[in-house]
């Protein structure tokens, strides 16, 4: 399970920028998997509450925010978005497809107290 | 529920008949409703977790009749615009679907999958009374904007090891598959045919023991063995402090066999110049499609064990389908440890790649 190492990470840089920012606790962390990220949430959820345990996001709400997945279809010529990777043109049903997006693994926010 | 406005927040509906906990929301919202009672315009998004048990109950072919439960968790996570106008009306029109797909064993084994949708249109108002202008013992929090990717620091230190290799003219491959699917006995067969005519060394990833380090040795190549202990994958600080380990190696290539594992790796960048997937003839054709982070992260997929093909009802078309569905450009070699096949066209490749990479070095 890759994501407790992610999680982890996760974990290591909330708890610098809190010794940067001099904040104490952290209420929520906001991260962003995009759709086509190697990345289970469920499983950040899981690997989340282990790795923050005795540090400033202990307890944080997890919000996950889960942009979609986009390609470019080369038969269409068009952008369309795209479920999961393997799946076909939604329009054409084709799969000469570019991912140009929605395989974010980002940390976007916290919020401090 | 929001402890303070009551809205509703977080709140999961599920069928009736099942129990579920462990609903979230997000302290903020309780903050902002009881700041500002009134013009508060906010977005929730929000998270839930809920997870639910469900019995079910199986009658045999001899007659006999057996319940047990069936707990499964899930979470959904959605940016679920709601906003909120003045005395807290909102129109929380919400709406998922999810599926859950479980299987499990017993003497008879069976799959059901069950698709539900629910939606809620709760729109109430609140009486303005329902939050003051302060909210007592909360305190006010801030919102700190990081924008950072979770593997940055993964990534740096790839970096850091990608110039180290080009500074050492090195093309290095990060070798990954399941466990079983031939990934060693295909290096030590391409060491063998290499080392004559190029310097190489190897970084050998596995959880535990060094059994593949010394087959890699056996051959004369130079192989340190990194253990990940409960780690399902390499790093790149992990190959960074093998390839210290490993000496001066100039103009050659650096094999990096990662864990056997077809989830895991996919997501680490390593600092190599190419993932080379190894898809043996033995697993399913469906590999690609069932692990399609890793096919879609390989610039090649070496089908090995080819020589077993007589023997088995396997369709090699169909994987190679399968994988150019995840990755159009995947470029296929078919391999035989065995009897060689295929093992010319697998060092023209290593060939070109080490050619291209000095072109654009």
């Amino acid at each position: 399970m890759h994501e407790m190492s992610i999680c982890n990470e996760l974990a290591r840089m909330v708890a610098e920028r809190a010794a940067a920012d001099g904040f104490a606790s952290v209420r929520r962390v906001v991260l962003e998997i995009g759709a086509l990220s190697h990345v289970m949430p469920e499983a950040m959820v899981f690997g989340f509450d282990v790795a923050t345990r005795g540090g400033p996001a202990e307890g944080a709400v997890l919000e996950i925010l889960r942009p979609p997945g986009t390609a470019w279809c080369a038969d269409c010529a068009a952008s369309r978005e795209l479920a999961a990777r393997g799946d076909g043109c939604p329009v054409c049903g084709g799969h000469k497809l570019l991912v140009t997006g929605g395989d974010e693994l980002r940390l976007k926010e916290l919020e401090v107290v | 529920m929001c402890t303070v406005c009551g809205c509703g927040q977080g709140e999961t509906r599920i069928d009736p008949d099942r129990k579920f906990a462990g609903a979230r929301f997000e302290p903020l919202d309780a903050v902002a409703h009881a700041l500002a009672p009134a013009l508060v315009s906010h977005t929730h998004a929000h998270e839930h977790e809920h997870s639910h048990e469900h019995e079910h109950e199986h009658v045999h072919a001899d007659g006999t009749m057996h319940r047990h439960p069936h707990p499964h968790a899930h979470v959904h996570a959605h940016d679920g615009g709601h906003l909120h106008g003045e005395l807290h009306a909102h129109d929380a029109a919400h709406e998922h679907d999810h599926e859950h797909d479980h299987d499990h064993d017993h003497d008879h084994e069976h799959d059901h999958d069950h698709d539900h949708d629910h939606r809620h249109a709760d729109p109430h108002l609140l009486p303005a009374t329902a939050s003051g202008l302060s909210a007592p013992g909360i305190p006010e929090s801030r919102l700190v904007r990081i924008e950072a990717d979770l593997l940055a620091k993964n990534d740096a230190i790839a970096q850091r090891n990608r110039a180290a290799f080009a500074a050492h003219r090195l093309l290095a491959l990060n070798l990954v598959s399941s466990p079983g699917a031939g990934k060693t006995t295909l290096l030590v067969r391409t060491l063998e045919a290499l080392r004559t005519r190029l310097p190489l060394a190897v970084i050998e990833g596995d959880q535990q023991t060094s059994n593949d380090a010394e087959r890699i040795r056996a051959t004369g190549v130079p192989a340190v063995q990194v253990n990940t202990g409960k780690g399902c994958h390499l790093d790149a600080s992990m190959v960074e402090r093998a390839f210290e380990r490993l000496g001066t190696l100039d103009d050659g290539v650096l094999f990096v066999e990662n864990v056997g594992n077809l989830v895991c790796p996919a997501g680490f960048d390593l600092g190599e110049a190419h993932k080379v997937v190894v898809a043996s003839v033995t697993e399913g054709e469906d590999k690609p499609i069932k692990y399609p982070d890793i096919f879609a992260a390989s610039s090649l997929m070496l089908v090995s064990k080819v020589d077993l093909l007589p023997h088995l009802e396997f369709d090699v078309a169909a994987l190679v389908a399968n994988a150019r569905r995840v990755r159009p450009d995947i470029a296929v070699i078919h391999v035989s440890s065995r009897t060689g096949e295929g093992m010319d066209a697998w060092l023209d490749w290593i060939e070109a790649a080490r050619t291209a990479q000095g072109r654009s070095g």
